[in-house]
């Protein structure tokens, strides 16, 4: 009833083909939109934009820039870190490097080094599968983890190691760096995080994106119908990388300020991967959900008690948000193996019958 | 099954309906000094960082159950949880800065360095109390950052100062090999350029052992190294776990304990203890007292020990790293007293805590006048200098605890005094536009 298709037709091609066909959808993305561009910067304090929205669009798009190769391509890569990593790297050196240039500009270049990076490292996609390519992916991510650490260019000989923004303007605002308004950081995520994924939804479903869920799905048959291996694999490879490393980049730039290798190790590959698996493999939705779950949830669990005027040591909520969000995970992944996008599903499936569920 | 899948969206809508309530700005009522602590007492630095944790809350909350707070006004005390992680490090500062908070110590080099750029735009001071960025002893450059009372390049100036001494002179050092073992982050890393010019300066040769921070609990191959390059002595720049593991691998290739010497930070009575018998003798260097045998300690273990207060064990009370984070609250303590005599005051704001910081002077009358008559050596906070390059003594492992095994040793500040001053100007150049100082002094 709520969620209704019927009589809603089509009389051209061009309706039939658009992004979001049913009305419903347009209107849920339109007050997604609204609540994201004009809700919450009107009404968020900077904690919850600083620890809650940039983190959470940060790692959204990280998650899908991984969806793409694992969910839509079908290569496992436990190298998310690491590419993200070297994005912001990338970044670092091209505003050293290039003081005056936009830094906007500079972050979505990065990912291109990412991209080509990415590329390399999934060479052996072509000859290996499954949990073989899983460990030369895991390869990488240590391989650029100590390049991190041991190429001392990479952070501009800094005694400490780590990589520092500096302060950046643009158009009169301050952008990057400590002075940086939260509200400012959040709009420049925000539009990077949309405009990417608003890109790959229709990427996915033109010819390209087909070939990548041709080649995850049955490579044979794909090769036998004329998708050549090599280039969409490493295409998965590229873009997916491209998009981790913007993530990357938007991390260090817009969140966290400085960053040390640590920031990019194994721990953050599993974090995006567990996101892009309990937010659904192929799904760009499923990407933003399993973001908000990973991320968010411990966030808040761990501050709530404290904003109800609980009294709980800090360490007992850390541990209690550790079992709570374990716990979670393995619920959402006996109750719904597919993830959030296939419950998102089953809960629009009821929304349709309901009341007279058959 | 079906009753399950509900059961989960409904679970999704729960989690969904609960971000807003994060919403809403916290409001705090101004009667307190708030003072955050962040801590950690869980993760792999979890073994060192409880002590400091428990040293750090139970002095300032003796202080509230003892005097009623600072100059009659109570302190409000709330710990959060980093994990020694940077980003949940940052999580906290965001969390607790609106709440009027004085000072962060945020004890862990990668938080710091994240804080120092926020620090003057907040007008929040950041503490990090002998450990953090060096370069940020120069308080012409980062009037909002103090690192009283030694930075590592002291720290290291202080252990080729006392080899030198041990071989009978620092000429006597040339020839010689000094093994330097750290934590592969931007703290172990930190001493190496002044190591490096010192290795140059007096002739001796530096080799180095970096250990992974994941690596950290199985050093067998740095160890193995060792073994083949014979140095003549050794010193550790470790943290956490990283401490008993190095600890028990020297021991276990027979590496002459005396000749080990770890930095303030590899210090802790669990770290040696783990060694075993084969530990005694190991050496650290120190700048807080050893053992409990100080008023204040015996205050704390009346009013917040004993009283049930506090989560900490009775027995670790003394211990090198509790009395560091009874050192660290004393130092903020007495940042918000002379803050409170500077403004008149009596509820500070993070810009007078600064001004009080930088008028900080721990004498000995002072000191004594806190119960902790020889706890730690008298210091002094200038405007130029938010360090002070302090002396630093060398304490030795008995087997049991720990005990003091030389005097006073000062640093070589006129060798680290000028690498200061250029890595800071090194670091405004990097981050330019760096703002320059516009605070006035109040010495």
């Amino acid at each position: 009833m709520f969620y209704r298709e019927a009589g809603q037709f089509k009389t051209s091609y061009k309706a039939d083909q658009a992004l979001f066909p049913i009305l419903q959808d347009r209107i849920g993305m339109a007050v997604i939109l609204i609540i994201a561009f004009v809700v919450i910067p009107a009404f968020a304090n900077d904690f919850f934009l600083t620890s809650i929205m940039i983190p959470f669009l940060v790692f959204a798009l990280a998650a899908i820039g991984l969806n793409i190769l694992t969910g839509y391509c079908g290569q496992l890569s436990l190298g998310t870190g690491a590419f993200m990593g070297v994005g912001a790297y990338a970044a670092y050196k091209l505003t050293s490097i290039f003081p005056d240039a936009n830094v906007i500009v500079m972050v979505l270049v990065s990912g291109v080094f990412s991209a080509a990076i990415g590329a390399v490292f999934g060479l052996p996609s072509l000859r290996i599968k499954g949990l073989y390519l899983a460990v030369t992916t895991l390869a990488a991510q240590f391989f650029l983890e100590w390049c991190f650490i041991r190429i001392p260019w990479l952070y501009n000989y800094n005694a400490s190691g780590a990589i520092e923004v500096p302060r950046r303007e643009m158009f009169g605002f301050i952008v990057t760096g400590a002075e940086a308004l939260p509200i400012t950081r959040y709009f420049v995520v925000l539009c990077i995080t949309a405009g990417i994924a608003y890109l790959m939804a229709n990427v996915l479903r033109g010819r390209i994106g087909r070939s990548w869920m041709m080649i995850r799905d049955m490579d044979i048959a794909a090769e036998l119908m004329g998708v050549r291996p090599l280039r969409t694999k490493l295409m998965a490879f590229a873009v997916s990388s491209y998009i981790c490393g913007v993530a990357g980049a938007m991390m260090v730039f817009f969140w966290l300020n400085a960053a040390e290798p640590s920031s990019y190790s194994i721990r953050l590959s599993f974090q995006i991967l567990f996101m892009v698996i309990l937010g659904g493999l192929g799904s760009l939705g499923g990407a933003f959900m399993g973001a908000a779950f990973i991320w968010i949830l411990p966030v808040l669990l761990k501050f709530v008690p404290g904003l109800l005027g609980i009294d709980i040591a800090a360490e007992t909520v850390e541990h209690a948000t550790f079992m709570i969000v374990g716990a979670l995970i393995i619920f959402f992944l006996i109750a719904e193996p597919h993830g959030f996008a296939r419950l998102w599903q089953i809960a629009k499936q009821k929304l349709r019958v309901w009341p007279f569920p058959y | 099954m079906r009753d399950f899948k509900q059961l989960a969206i409904g679970a999704a809508v729960a989690v969904g309906v609960g971000l807003t309530g994060v919403m809403a700005p916290a409001a705090q009522a101004q009667d307190s000094n708030y003072v955050p602590l962040l801590t950690y007492r869980t993760g792999p630095y979890a073994g060192s960082g409880i002590h400091i944790a428990n040293g750090m809350h139970d002095y300032l909350k003796m202080l509230n159950e003892r005097d009623g707070g600072i100059g009659g006004v109570k302190l409000e005390l709330e710990e959060c949880e980093t994990g020694y992680n940077a980003q949940k490090g940052v999580e906290c500062y965001e969390a607790t800065k609106g709440k009027g908070a004085l000072v962060y110590n945020p004890y862990s080099t990668g938080i710091t360095l994240q804080l120092i750029p926020k620090a003057s735009v907040d007008k929040i001071p950041v503490l990090s109390m002998g450990y953090g960025l060096s370069a940020a002893a120069d308080g012409n450059v980062f009037p909002w950052v103090f690192n009283v009372p030694d930075t590592y390049w002291d720290g290291a100036s202080v252990v080729i100062k006392y080899i030198g001494q041990q071989e009978g002179g620092l000429e006597n050092l040339k020839g010689k090999k000094i093994g330097y073992i750290f934590l592969d982050a931007g703290y172990g890393r930190e001493p190496i350029p002044l190591l490096e010019q010192l290795a140059e300066k007096y002739g001796f040769e530096l080799l180095q052992y970096a250990v992974p921070g994941a690596e950290m609990q199985n050093q067998s191959s740095q160890w193995l190294n060792v073994r083949r390059d014979r140095p003549d002595y050794m010193v550790m720049w470790g943290w956490g776990a990283m401490n008993p593991t190095a600890i028990k691998e020297a021991v276990k290739i027979r590496f002459p304990m005396d000749k080990f010497i770890g930095v303030w930070w590899s210090a802790g009575d669990d770290d040696a203890a783990a060694g075993g018998d084969g530990a005694k003798g190991y050496k650290a260097m120190n700048f807080s007292g050893v053992g409990s045998d100080f008023p204040a300690l015996a205050d704390i273990q009346e009013h917040v020990i004993d009283a049930g207060l506090s989560s900490t064990d009775a027995a670790s009370v003394g211990g090198t790293l509790y009395n560091r984070g009874v050192l660290n609250s004393v130092i903020i303590a007495e940042g918000i007293r002379t803050a409170q005599e500077l403004t008149g005051k009596k509820v500070i704001t993070g810009e007078d805590m600064r001004m009080g910081l930088e008028a900080l002077d721990l004498d000995e009358a002072r000191l004594e006048e806190l119960g902790l008559k020889g706890f730690a050596h008298p210091m002094k906070v200038t405007c130029e200098d938010h360090a002070g390059s302090h002396p630093v003594f060398i304490q030795q492992w008995n087997g049991e605890k720990w005990q003091q095994a030389s005097d006073w040793i000062e640093p070589m500040t006129d060798l680290v005094r000028p690498l200061l001053e250029a890595a800071a100007k090194e670091y405004a150049e990097k981050n330019a536009p760096w703002p320059a100082r516009t605070e006035p002094c109040p010495n």
